[in-house]
C-alpha cells in the first residue's frame, strides 16, 4: 500500500523538511504520494512532483488552505488517510499542530518526533530529553507519524516525475483565522538545515553582546546561530534560535556551544551534531562531557580571537 | 468563563531517568515526580484569566494514579477552585487522555480548555490537537500570549520562523509555550487553603471510555552516549584540531 507525505511549504517554495520526510516514507513503501495544500500552490506541487521516489502529488488549493490552519487541515487529512497505510507529516511546527488533529479524527494514535523506521509498523523515537530511545510498534489500520527531520538523509537529486492530481480543498471551518505572522528575515541558513551552527548560552549577558559576539563568528563560518532557553527567556535572542528538548533538534557538522553550561534539555536538541566544540570558563560545565573539543575560558576574549583565527 | 486545565504528573525535570536491566521499560520507582513544567504555565494563565476577571472558575483535571492528587493540590495552591482526577493504573497514551478529557468536558462545559503543548516525560506533543478534534473545538497550539475578548480569543503562536497570530472562536483549546508567562512561586498559606479544596474523583469506566493502548513499546534503550572528547589550550590548537583531525573546516 502507499504512504502519504504532507508538504512543508509557504505556498511558493517546498521546504527541505518535506524531502527528509520522503525519505522516511521510502523506508516503509515504495508508492509514496505527497500532499500539497495550501493556496495557490502550484509551484509547490511541481517541485515535488520532482522529488525523487515520489509516485503521485495530490494537490489541494482553497483559500482555507493559505495558512494551513489545523482546523482545515486535520479534516483535509483525515478524509484521505484511509486511503493509506501511513500519513508522514515533518515534526516541524505545523506538522505537530495538524498531524494529531487529523489522527484523532479518523480516532487513530500519533507516533511523534521518530529517529528511524524499523518496519512498516515499528519506529523508534526519542523520550525524556532523548535519554531514553523507544521502539514502538502501532496497531491501527493507519500509521500517523510525525519525523525528525535531521535524522533521515533527503535525496535532492530531483530525479522524479510524479503526476500531479487534484483533490477537493474542504470548506473554511470558520473557528479559526489567521491574522499575522511575524517572520524573522535571516541571511543566513536555516537553524534545522544549517552545515555549522553557533549557539550562544545565558552568559553572553544581553541581546546586543549576543548580537555583536556570535554574528561575526557566524558570519565567517556561513553559520546559523542559535540559542539556549535561559539566552531566549533572557530576550538575547529570538524565540525561534532555542535548540533543545523543547525548542529545535539541529545535527550540524560543527555546533559550537558558547557560554552554555550543557543542561539535558539543551543536549536534547544538539548531541547528535557531529563535531561539538564547547566554549565556557567553569571547566566543570557539564558540556565539557560531551564536547569533542573544549576551552576553557572567558567567551568575550575566546570568540572573537577564534573569529580572526579561521 | 469556566476554564478547564489539564495537569499531569511527570519524572521531575532534573531526574535523569534510567532505563530498566530487561529494556522493556524506563525506571521510575522512587524518583521525585512533580507537575508537568508546561502545565504550571498551563495553570497560571488560567490564574492570571482569573485575577483579570475573565475567568469565573478554574477546574484542573488529571488522570493517572492516585498520587496525581498531588498535582491537583499543587495547581489548587496556585489558585484553581477545585479539582478532577480520573483514577487508573492503566498506562494512558495521547489518544485515551484525549477521550477521558472529552468525557469531563462533556459534563463540566468549559469555554477555555488549557494544557502544556508536550509533557516532558513522553514528549508527544499530541493531546491537545487529539482533544480540540475530539470536541469540534478550534486550537492554539504553542502559545506564548492570549487574549480573551468576548467570544474570541487571539493567540500568538511560537512557529518555526517566528510568531504567528490567530484568532480563534470560544470554546476553544490552547496549548503552553515556554514564554507564555512564568509561573508564581507558592506561599505556604496557600498550601493550607489547596487542602479545603474539593477533588472528585472519576474513572475511566465512569466515563465509558476505552484505554485501550494503540502502540505497544517493544524496548527501551539508553542512546550510545558521546564520548567526552579533550580540551585544547588555545585558539590555535582548536582550529588545528578542527582543520586536520575532525576535518570539518
Ligand atoms: C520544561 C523545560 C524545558 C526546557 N527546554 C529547554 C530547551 O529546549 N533548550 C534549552 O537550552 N534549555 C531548556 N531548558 C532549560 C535548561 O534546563 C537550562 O536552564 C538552560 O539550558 C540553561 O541555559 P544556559 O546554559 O545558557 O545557562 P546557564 O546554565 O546559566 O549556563 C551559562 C554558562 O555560561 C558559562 N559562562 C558564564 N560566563 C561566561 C564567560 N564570560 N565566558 C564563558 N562562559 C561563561 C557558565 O560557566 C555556565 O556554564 C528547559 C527547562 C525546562 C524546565
Ligand atoms: C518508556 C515508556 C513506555 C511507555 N509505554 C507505554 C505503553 O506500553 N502503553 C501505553 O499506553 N503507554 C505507554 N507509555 C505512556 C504514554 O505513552 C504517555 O504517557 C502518553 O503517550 C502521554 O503522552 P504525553 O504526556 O507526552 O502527551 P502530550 O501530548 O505531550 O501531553 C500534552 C499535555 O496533555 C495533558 N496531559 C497529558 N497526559 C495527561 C494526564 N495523564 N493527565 C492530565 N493531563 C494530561 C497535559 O496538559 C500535557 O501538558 C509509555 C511511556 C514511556 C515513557
Amino acid at each position: 500500500m502507499s504512504v502519504l507525505v504532507i508538504a512543508e511549504h509557504d505556498n511558493h517554495q517546498l521546504k527541505a523538511a518535506t524531502l527528509k520526510t520522503i525519505a522516511a516514507a521510502r523506508k516503509i513503501s515504495s508508492d509514496i504520494h505527497v500532499l500539497v495544500a495550501g493556496h495557490q500552490c502550484g509551484a509547490v506541487a511541481e517541485a515535488a512532483a520532482k522529488a525523487a521516489g515520489v509516485t503521485k502529488v495530490r494537490v489541494a488549493d482553497g483559500e482555507a488552505l493559505a495558512h494551513q490552519l489545523a482546523e482545515n487541515m486535520g479534516t483535509l487529512i483525515a478524509g484521505i488517510a484511509k486511503e493509506y497505510e501511513a500519513v508522514l507529516a515533518p515534526a516541524t511546527t505545523a506538522g505537530k499542530n495538524y498531524l494529531p488533529r487529523a489522527a484523532a479524527l479518523c480516532d487513530m494514535a500519533m507516533v511523534s518526533d521518530i529517529v528511524a523506521v524499523e518496519s512498516a509498523d515499528t519506529f523508534v523515537r526519542p523520550i525524556y530529553a532523548g535519554n531514553v530511545l523507544a521502539t514502538v510498534k502501532s496497531s491501527d489500520a493507519v500509521k500517523f507519524v510525525t519525523v525528525r527531520t535531521t535524522a533521515f538523509d533527503a535525496d535532492d537529486s530531483n530525479s522524479g516525475s510524479a503526476a500531479i492530481e487534484a483533490v477537493a480543498a474542504v470548506a473554511d471551518s470558520g473557528k479559526s483565522r489567521f491574522i499575522s505572522a511575524e517572520m524573522a528575515k535571516y541571511d543566513r541558513p536555516e537553524l534545522t538545515a544549517a552545515r555549522v551552527v553557533v549557539s550562544g548560552g545565558r552568559a553572553l549577558a544581553s541581546a546586543d553582546n549576543f548580537k555583536s559576539v556570535l554574528t561575526p563568528l557566524a558570519d565567517k563560518l556561513g553559520a546559523a546561530l542559535g540559542a539556549s532557553r535561559a539566552a531566549v527567556d533572557a530576550g538575547y535572542a529570538p524565540n525561534d534560535y532555542q535548540v533543545g528538548q523543547t525548542g529545535k533538534v539541529v545535527a550540524p557538522d560543527i555546533y559550537f556551544a558558547i557560554g552554555i553550561s550543557g543542561a539535558i534539555q539543551h543536549l536534547a536538541g544538539m548531541s547528535s551534531s557531529k563535531v561539538i566544540v564547547a566554549i565556557n570558563k567553569d571547566e566543570e560545565a557539564p558540556i565539557f562531557q560531551v564536547a569533542d573539543y573544549g576551552i576553557v575560558g572567558d567567551l568575550f576574549t575566546i570568540v572573537p580571537e577564534l573569529e580572526k583565527a579561521l | 468563563m469556566k476554564v478547564l486545565v489539564a495537569v499531569k504528573r511527570v519524572v521531575d525535570y532534573n531526574v535523569k531517568v534510567r532505563v530498566k536491566t530487561d529494556g522493556s521499560d524506563v525506571d521510575i520507582a522512587n524518583v521525585k515526580m512533580s507537575m508537568n513544567p508546561f502545565d504550571e504555565i498551563a495553570v497560571e494563565e488560567a490564574v492570571r484569566l482569573k485575577e483579570a476577571g475573565k475567568a469565573s472558575e478554574i477546574v484542573v483535571v488529571s488522570l493517572g494514579v492516585t498520587q496525581c492528587q498531588e498535582t491537583i493540590r499543587t495547581a489548587l495552591a496556585m489558585g484553581a477552585d477545585r479539582g478532577v482526577l480520573v483514577e487508573t493504573d492503566a498506562t494512558l497514551q495521547p489518544l485515551a487522555v484525549a477521550k477521558l478529557l472529552k468525557a469531563v468536558i462533556d459534563k463540566e462545559q468549559p469555554q477555555l480548555v488549557i494544557l502544556g503543548k508536550q509533557a516532558i516525560d513522553d514528549d508527544a506533543n499530541q493531546t491537545g490537537q487529539m482533544l480540540a478534534a475530539l470536541t469540534g473545538f478550534p486550537q492554539g497550539t504553542f502559545a506564548s500570549k492570549v487574549d480573551v475578548a468576548g467570544n474570541e480569543l487571539t493567540v500568538t503562536r511560537e512557529i518555526d520562523g517566528g510568531l504567528e497570530t490567530l484568532q480563534i472562536s470560544l470554546p476553544a483549546v490552547i496549548t503552553t509555550d515556554l514564554r507564555l508567562n512564568e509561573p508564581r512561586f507558592i506561599k505556604l498559606p496557600n498550601i493550607m487553603a489547596a487542602k479545603k479544596k474539593p477533588i472528585e474523583t472519576l474513572t475511566p469506566a465512569a466515563l465509558n471510555v476505552d484505554v485501550t493502548p494503540r502502540l505497544t513499546v517493544v524496548k527501551v534503550a539508553e542512546p550510545a552516549a558521546r564520548a567526552a572528547g579533550k580540551k585544547v589550550a588555545s585558539v590555535a590548537e582548536l582550529v588545528e584540531k578542527l582543520r586536520t583531525e575532525a576535518k570539518v573546516l
